[in-house]
């Protein structure tokens, strides 16, 4: 432009986006490893201060507490890992069992949602935005307090023949146990098998000559069939195991603790809120020619719903989905605040005891990431096969 | 459309000529959907017989839940007086929050000054609310807010004009769920736009440093953030250097929120596009310039919805600091409901306390749907 300006004819080397790029990038992976740097240094003079050891060696020493419930065999002699391992099953417990729960109750919801019947879809909406605007915690205080404001065992309610409800928990009959059960299991298993291959044949029959096979009904009664039948053979033994008041307690059967309850209870209904309005928007996502076209071609609305409608809305609701199970897994670190032993709180337990917050707080963040990482990758996995296969 | 009458059905066209007139006797009720009352439910309620059963399902439900509901809730609640005569009255205690709503909303803040925090909640819901019309969005909200949030901190403080001084330890209820929601949210912000900035960019480390922490925090529970903060914050300072319990709570949420913001402004810069990048590259701005005059200002009026819809998860998260020892509007509640006069009535101290969230957040996401239709433009898809 200016006479002066045009003097300079060889370009600084400060004019080349490459190397600026370079010396930005430069600047900030300085500016992070400094302040890492910072923090650890701090870290380390006041570890050393309070006499604090460092590093994991901790995980290996003799825990010293009791956790109150575990699927695993533990006592105080255990070691910390022994007690971390603990709480982790105790957290996928809770995760996997709401995930389940919270879907059923949310698609059921969320269905709701839209239809025509008028009470039925106020009920569901009163539903959603009476739940989905109060937080968490504040729902699980509640559930915490209603599961323990109920009468003691002797004065257990009791709902269903062999199932009673009190302060203790719910107590439930659970079979004897007995050799056959592996063996159900087995079949359980090949049932799954079996109906995995018939669907598989039926799908590939179906497409070649157009006739079809009602291979979910099929594949049902082969999974559920085959233990039954076993079962029967095996002279169907019944024998359970019923709770029992002996004093002040009951004896025999299955418990769910009472953190365990509401926990349970707190997380699904909390979560199925957000996935009714998944499912909810996944459905309306899906254009109503669809609706009217599978109509006319003769399909009931069962099978409109079954076959046209969820396969093209579960494309919209699954990274949503993703998202809230990922939601579900965190949120159930709540369970530190009414006292059920999953990871945070064993964590937690742990750390008050030996003081090392950092390899503590480290082992719960790994964990936690390696189980969002396990859920993405299985819930893209599964996006990945009923996405849109577009050219 | 309801009036019956007889040319109610007339085809239209030629057809109509061959159609006979209809006498007297063969005039058609209109169709049932335009009946009152009764087409309406038949419509509604008793369409089919899986609707007839739904309806009555629901029906005996409601029957079930309401009626106990009702007299518990209202024919033997118990309005005033205490404990002793809720339990006399033997239905819900609305006595408690008469008796009890000062320490539920305020916390152990002095209770002689407690028209301190009451004028703070005032001022920042007030900002709050101003901020929520477009017809304020000019610069002088940024002043207003500013102005607010130092009078906020001159009331909350004290110390000051003849005011005693309390500490943030006593600070609690109402007030500081809403500074930790408002600051959280607030700071988060620019910190966020330029994780969201940092993600797209064309500079690798930069990219990578940016995925990490977005990641990484996206991936653990707010409560072993929040555990971090208030456990290890300490350990990462120089020695002798403390740092209040409630900044750090506030620190953790700020890094929390930052994290799940950054993506809901990635999805407002995706939104833009490609071409208004190119058309700032052709006329030569730098990087900045482009950021700051063409892209930030599109972008971000796409996020304002989900950003108002994070900072309601941001408000309803606020109650997890309970759970590292800050006094906020839940904490404040369990403690007000640690007497053991008022322990039996649990269920009512929590509906008070979930019907003051319920409305900030039912509210806010109704604010939400309504702005994202007024700011709606012609290149969302």
């Amino acid at each position: 432009m200016s006479a002066a300006r045009q003097g300079v004819v060889k370009r600084s080397l400060l004019n080349s986006a490459r190397f600026r790029g370079i010396i930005y990038q430069v600047l900030v992976v300085g500016l992070v490893v400094a302040l890492g740097w910072y923090l650890v240094h701090n870290t380390l003079i006041n570890l050393a201060a309070r006499g604090i050891a460092t590093g994991l060696d901790f995980l290996g020493r003799e825990a010293g507490f009791d956790i109150g419930e575990s699927s695993i065999p533990y006592s105080s002699a255990d070691s910390y890992f022994h007690a971390l391992v603990v709480g982790l099953l105790n957290t996928l417990e809770i995760a996997i069992l709401g995930m389940v729960l919270a879907t059923v109750l949310g698609l059921v919801i969320g269905i709701s949602r839209l239809s025509g019947n008028w009470i039925v879809a106020r009920l569901a909406t009163l539903y959603v935005e009476g739940v989905r605007n109060v937080p968490l915690l504040l729902q699980l205080f509640v559930w915490y307090g209603l599961v323990t404001a109920l009468p003691g065992p002797r004065q257990a309610l009791n709902p269903l023949p062999g199932i009673f409800l009190s302060n203790r928990g719910l107590k439930m009959p659970l079979p004897e146990s007995h050799p056959i059960h592996v063996w159900l299991l087995l079949a359980l298993a090949v049932g799954l098998v079996l109906a995995w291959l018939l669907k598989r044949w039926a799908v590939a029959r179906h497409a070649r000559t157009g006739r079809p096979f009602p291979w979910l009904w099929a594949g049902t009664g082969l999974t559920l069939g085959l233990p039954f039948l076993l079962f029967l053979a095996a002279g169907a033994p019944l024998a359970m195991d019923v709770p029992t008041l002996r004093g002040f307690n009951f004896s025999g059967g299955a418990t769910l603790s009472p953190e365990f309850a509401a926990l349970l209870a707190g997380l699904t209904v909390y979560t199925a809120a957000f996935i009714a309005e998944i499912v909810r928007s996944g459905i309306l996502a899906v254009p109503s020619g669809q609706t009217e076209a599978a109509l006319s071609l003769g399909l009931s609305r069962g099978k409109t719903l079954r076959l046209i409608i969820l396969p093209q809305a579960l494309r919209v609701m699954v990274p949503s989905l993703t998202s809230q199970y990922l939601n579900l897994t965190k949120n159930s670190s709540l369970a530190v605040a009414i006292g059920y032993p999953d990871l945070v709180s064993v964590a937690n337990t742990a750390i008050n005891q030996t003081g090392q917050a950092v390899e503590g707080v480290g082992v719960v963040m790994t964990v936690f990431l390696v189980i969002s990482l396990a859920l993405s990758l299985l819930m893209n996995w599964y996006n990945a096969k009923v996405a849109l296969v577009t050219r | 459309m309801t009036g019956p009458g007889p040319h109610d059905h007339s085809a239209s066209g030629i057809a109509a000529a061959d159609i006979e007139e209809p006498s007297a006797v063969s005039v058609r009720l209109p169709p049932q959907r335009s009946r009152r009352l009764m087409g309406w439910a038949r419509e509604n309620l008793f369409g089919s017989l899986p609707n007839t059963v739904l309806t009555l399902l629901a029906l005996w439900l409601l029957w079930e839940i309401v009626p106990p509901l009702l007299s518990w809730g209202l024919l033997h609640a118990q309005w005033s007086g205490d404990g002793n005569a809720c339990r006399e009255a033997g239905g819900a205690c609305w006595a408690l929050i008469g008796q009890r709503h000062r320490l539920m909303l305020f916390g152990v803040y002095p209770y002689e000054e407690h028209w301190r925090p009451l004028l703070a909640t005032c001022v920042l819901i007030a900002l709050l609310a101003t901020s929520a019309l477009r017809a304020f969005w000019r610069p002088w909200l940024l002043a207003a807010w500013a102005g607010g949030l130092v009078a906020i901190a001159v009331l909350m403080w004290g110390g000051v004009l003849g005011m005693t001084y309390v500490e943030t330890d006593r600070w609690g209820g109402l007030p500081v769920t809403l500074v930790i929601a408002v600051l959280g949210l607030a700071f988060a912000f620019p910190f966020s736009i330029l994780l969201a900035l940092g993600r797209r960019s064309d500079l690798p480390a930069i990219r990578a440093i940016s995925v990490g922490y977005i990641e990484l925090v996206r991936g653990v529970p707010l409560v072993s953030v929040l555990f971090m903060a208030s456990v290890m914050f300490p350990l990462f300072l120089p020695e002798g250097v403390t740092v209040d319990k409630l900044l750090r709570a506030l620190v953790g949420m700020m890094l929390f929120t930052a994290a799940y913001l950054a993506e809901a402004v990635r999805g407002g810069l995706q939104a833009i596009p490609r071409g208004q990048e190119e058309a700032a590259d052709a006329l030569g701005l730098s990087y900045w310039q482009k950021t700051r005059l063409i892209v930030l200002p599109q972008a971000l009026r796409l996020v304002i919805p989900p950003i108002v819809n994070q900072f309601i998860t941001c408000f309803k998260d606020t109650s997890l600091v309970t759970i590292v020892g800050l006094y906020d509007l839940l904490a404040a509640t369990k403690v007000a409901l640690a007497d053991p006069e008022w322990r039996p009535f649990f269920v009512e101290g929590y509906i008070a306390a979930a019907a003051v969230y319920w409305c900030f957040c039912f509210f806010m996401s109704r604010y939400s749907q309504w702005l994202e239709r007024e700011l709606a433009t012609g290149h969302r898809r």
